[in-house]
């Protein structure tokens, strides 16, 4: 456990340190999650090695975000004043999105299919 | 009494207590999304937010206080992160099977979750602040938090609003898609997963075991994705 522990706080690391070296937007342990990938495809054994830790961490992630969403006490008040116009951008974008992801989805496979 | 109240000023000054109560909270979360038939509308998180939520309103203790507790558990969010890229990596054969749809699906579903939503902001005149939350907010949690820090969003608002898509993207996902006559699992799976995160992810699994998969590929690579996109489509509505 304390291994794959450290080779994944190590990528984090290596990410964090990316990421603010070279001033990317793109968030430290997300670069730290592509090094994950590129290691496993040149060392499929770390994938193996990795896999019990990985598993742990994963069937436990909505607990992790716990301690941030209870973070909305301190903005009741923007939730108040300004929920009718949050609740229509989060519903009418995440519909849309789903709609339009599976639409251009089937519609790629289709016209692939008629090119073959 | 006095007893009594010299131990409650040691625990709420300590990190022991808040640790406590949050996993006992996701505990009591958990148990109820069980007996609810792990229904998306009764999601263990937001039952754990509302606990402590309440908890914390009782006994008067400040935000800052429960997140020096609370902290440790929030810190798991990095290596979590890290852990995503290996479902990825499980199902890489099959990005490579259906690679262009993939990406084209990805591409203009990550796209629309974050245009769509900062045109709807903008419109109804919410702040910058509340933008900058907003715009990953199809993103998992622990990178839709990394992402709004970095645009000057306000992450504990983000955690939340990633949390209400998820629910309500898993829950309108399957009449939505079956209003729209999609029937391929895949392309199904993948754009709940773009949509709507881990939870729509979960909610994927239910119904279909590609669709899983594919839900599973999408949100992982939409993480990135997001990550790329948002501060560049932001930047258009400042």
């Amino acid at each position: 456990m304390i291994p794959a522990l450290a080779i994944l706080l190590s990528f984090q690391l290596i990410g964090e340190i990316a990421a603010r070296g070279l001033g990317l937007t793109v968030p430290g342990p997300v670069i730290g999650m592509m090094l994950l990938v590129a290691s496993c495809l040149i060392r499929p054994s770390l994938a193996e090695m990795l896999r019990p830790v990985v598993r742990g961490l994963l069937a436990n992630l909505s607990l992790f975000f716990v301690p941030a969403g209870v973070g909305v006490v301190a903005h009741m008040a923007e939730f108040r004043s300004d929920g009718l116009a949050i609740a229509l951008a989060l519903t009418v974008s995440t519909a849309l999105a789903i709609a339009v992801g599976a639409l251009v989805f089937v519609g790629v496979v289709r016209l692939l299919g008629r090119h073959e | 009494m006095t007893d009594a109240a010299l131990i409650w000023s040691y625990l709420s000054r300590g990190p022991l207590l808040w640790l406590t109560a949050t996993l006992f909270a996701y505990w009591i979360g958990d148990r109820c999304f069980r007996a609810a038939g792990r229904q998306s509308w009764a999601n263990p998180v937001m039952v754990a937010v509302a606990l402590l939520a309440v908890l914390l309103e009782l006994t008067g203790t400040s935000y800052q206080t429960y997140f020096e507790g609370a902290q440790f558990v929030h810190f798991m969010l990095g290596p979590a992160t890290v852990a995503l890229g290996m479902p990825l990596f499980d199902n890489l054969h099959r990005v490579r099977k259906a690679l262009l749809p993939l990406l084209a699906a990805l591409t203009a579903g990550s796209l629309t979750a974050v245009v769509s939503v900062l045109v709807i902001a903008k419109a109804t005149g919410l702040s910058p602040v509340m933008m900058a939350s907003l715009a990953p907010k199809s993103t998992t949690a622990p990178v839709a938090i990394g992402i709004a820090e970095g645009l000057g969003g306000e992450p504990t608002i983000t955690a939340v609003l990633v949390l209400l898509t998820g629910i309500f993207g898993a829950i309108i996902a399957t009449p939505l898609l079956n209003l729209l006559k999609i029937h391929d699992w895949r392309a199904r799976g993948l754009s709940v997963g773009v949509a709507a995160h881990g939870i729509g992810t979960a909610r994927a699994f239910q119904v279909n075991e590609t669709a899983g998969a594919f839900a599973g590929i999408g949100m992982g690579l939409n993480a990135v994705l997001t990550a790329i996109i948002a501060p560049l489509v932001l930047h258009l509505f400042q």
